[in-house]
């Protein structure tokens, strides 16, 4: 097996006694997409921030490409590529300039950074936005952008937080072909995010976070397997209701979670237990019978939805 | 542990890649950021330069040849052209630091934070700090030895040595700056602290630090003002070099040391906040 390009052992950071990331292990092989999924405030980003070699840890390992970050910062730092959460591209450069400043950053010669700019342009599909100001850029456009500057010094991982977080729905999926496509490339990408969706699009492998620890980990298949059943039914008996319906139906399922305003029915057949549920006399307002999600995996091990 | 500490080698070969790779941003990383800011510069070029001759003129006429009129007899034993010159010299330096070390300085930290986006590449917290004063310094240079022009041109400057105020100019700017980035590097939220810069810090020091009229004309509680301020320190010593003005050599080594040593402990303070924000 090859060597892990991440590899993280009781890895800890806290602020004034808090801990944000309390005492994590995971690798990251080559190659490999792995996401960290919580919501906020669980501590991805400060792992990001570790991993990406600019915070320095409390306490336990990490090694990034066999070196310690601490000692070797600039060093990783020019073989990895960072998406952050908040665009941070120059504003009062323009579209393809933000590249070619950034690939300088690297120490590469101008001719090969407005090579690859050009280049990279085209990947972002912004080719034709190079000389426009960056505040003229859509939403989407400008995390392009971000993303074509990760590339510029062709990382061998790339770190993405929160990658399409405040993007509408076809801009997502822009960016998710064009993750999608870097990932068939080869690139090891490592990324955050609270949508269960977008995880279960890019990630080989992911550890679920909350509160700074790890809850499980495994791929978005094996999760829901072993977290959760085949199907969830979802029925509304309107909200005074819902717990009544519960007290009511125990049996029913494997398992019954009441959230505020629906009931979820964990069950190998939903279908099935919509049937046994009308023949009870109880007949829901609104019902849907759908594949469980990382939503659902998420809901059993932390008791809380991940979109709070 | 890494695979090069454990082995006290590089036993792997991502490893070697990234400590090949991480060579030159070591080395040239400032001037890396130096080049970014120059650029960013760029976009006003124009008013840069405008302002670096209209700012001398204005100020030229004003004072040297319409002030000077009620000072006929000049200030201590020079004209009051040759006087006020060297000390707008350094005036115009510190406008500079003030504005590029004051909301630049949030702005990369806040609303537009391009030094988080430097520090995920391999550059570090002294690096960005030292690229944006070596930025700062180019255009500083550039303005005053502009300003030089004008004021040579107004015949202001009667010594040969009076070159050399271009570098007191810019050691007075590159101070002030300093000073100033120590403190807004360390501001989270603007809570109008620049403007207070401008009116509490920038303005008294323009008007008490011996710009207009000699420091001893002050009531002697004020001249301390000018003693700890730097734009009085580079006025005196761009007037010993432009017109010879006689003061003992200590005082002329300490407006040197005095100015030189506030960017040495600016620059390592602003250094110190820089990588604290950036790597916490």
């Amino acid at each position: 097996m090859p060597e892990s390009v991440i590899s993280a052992t009781a890895l800890t950071k806290t602020y004034g006694g808090v801990a944000a990331v309390d005492s994590i292990d995971f690798e990251v092989a080559p190659g490999e997409s792995f996401g960290l999924l919580g919501p906020n405030g669980a501590g991805k980003s400060t792992t990001m921030r570790m991993v990406g070699a600019v915070s320095t840890r409390t306490s336990g390992d990490l090694t990034i490409l066999g070196l310690d970050p601490e000692h070797h910062g600039p060093d990783i730092r020019s073989q990895l590529g960072v998406v952050p959460q908040q665009d941070n591209l120059d504003m009062d450069l323009r579209v393809r300039d933000n590249l070619l400043v950034y690939g300088r950053y690297f120490g590469l010669p101008r001719a090969l950074v407005a090579e690859r700019a050009d280049a990279l342009l085209e990947f972002a599909q912004l080719a034709d936005r190079a000389k426009s100001k960056v505040d003229d850029l859509s939403g989407g456009m400008k995390r392009r952008l971000t993303i074509a500057r990760a590339l510029i010094n062709e990382p061998r991982i790339l770190l993405l937080d929160e990658p399409t977080t405040g993007l509408d729905p076809q801009a997502r999926h822009i960016l998710w072909d064009r993750l999608f496509r870097l990932k068939e490339q080869g690139t090891t990408l490592v990324l955050t995010t609270h949508y269960m969706d977008e995880a279960e699009q890019l990630c080989d492998r992911l550890v679920v976070v909350d509160k700074g620890r790890i809850m499980a980990e495994g791929s978005p298949a094996q999760l829901i397997r072993e977290h959760s059943s085949r199907e969830v039914l979802e029925v509304r008996f309107g909200s005074d209701r819902n717990a009544h319906v519960a007290e009511q139906i125990v049996g029913l399922g494997e398992r019954i979670e009441v959230l505020p305003d629906r009931l979820l029915i964990y069950s190998a057949n939903g279908e099935a237990d919509l049937v046994a549920l009308t023949e009870r006399g109880l007949h829901p307002i609104t019902s849907l019978v759908r594949r469980s999600s990382l939503e659902d995996v998420f809901l059993r091990l932390t008791g809380r939805s991940l979109i709070e | 542990m890494t695979a090069a500490d454990t082995t006290g080698r590089i036993d792997r070969e991502d490893a070697r890649r990234a400590l090949t790779a991480g060579v030159a941003p070591r080395r040239w990383g400032s001037w890396y950021v130096a080049e970014h800011r120059l650029l960013a510069m760029k976009g006003y070029v124009g008013e840069a330069v405008f302002q670096s001759f209209g700012n001398p003129l204005i100020y030229l006429f004003a004072l040297g040849v319409g002030l000077a009129s009620l000072v006929p007899q000049g200030v201590a034993g020079v004209s009051y052209l040759e006087f006020v010159a060297p000390a707008l010299m350094a005036t115009a330096a510190m406008t500079i630091a003030a504005n590029e070390t004051t909301y630049p300085v949030l702005m990369g930290f806040k609303w537009n934070p391009t030094f988080f986006g430097m520090n995920a590449a391999p550059l570090t917290g002294g690096q960005i700090v030292n690229g944006i004063m070596l930025a700062i310094l180019a255009r500083m240079i550039m303005t005053v030895t502009i300003y030089f022009g004008v004021i040579l041109a107004f015949g202001a400057v009667p010594s040969a040595w009076g070159v050399l105020a271009i570098g007191s100019a810019v050691l007075t700017g590159m101070a002030i700056g300093l000073v100033l980035s120590s403190y807004t590097s360390t501001i989270k939220d603007d809570r109008g602290q620049m403007a207070m810069i401008q009116r509490f810090g920038i303005m008294p020091l323009f008007l008490f630090s011996g710009t207009f009229f000699p420091l001893e004309q002050l009531p002697v509680y004020l001249q301390p003002i000018g003693w700890i301020s730097p734009l009085w320190h580079g006025a005196e010593l761009g007037r010993v070099a432009t017109y010879g003005l006689e003061e003992s050599l200590w005082l002329t080594v300490t407006h040197v040391g005095y100015l030189s040593g506030i960017i040495v402990v600016g620059l390592w303070a602003t250094r110190r906040h820089f990588v604290r924000r950036l790597n916490r």
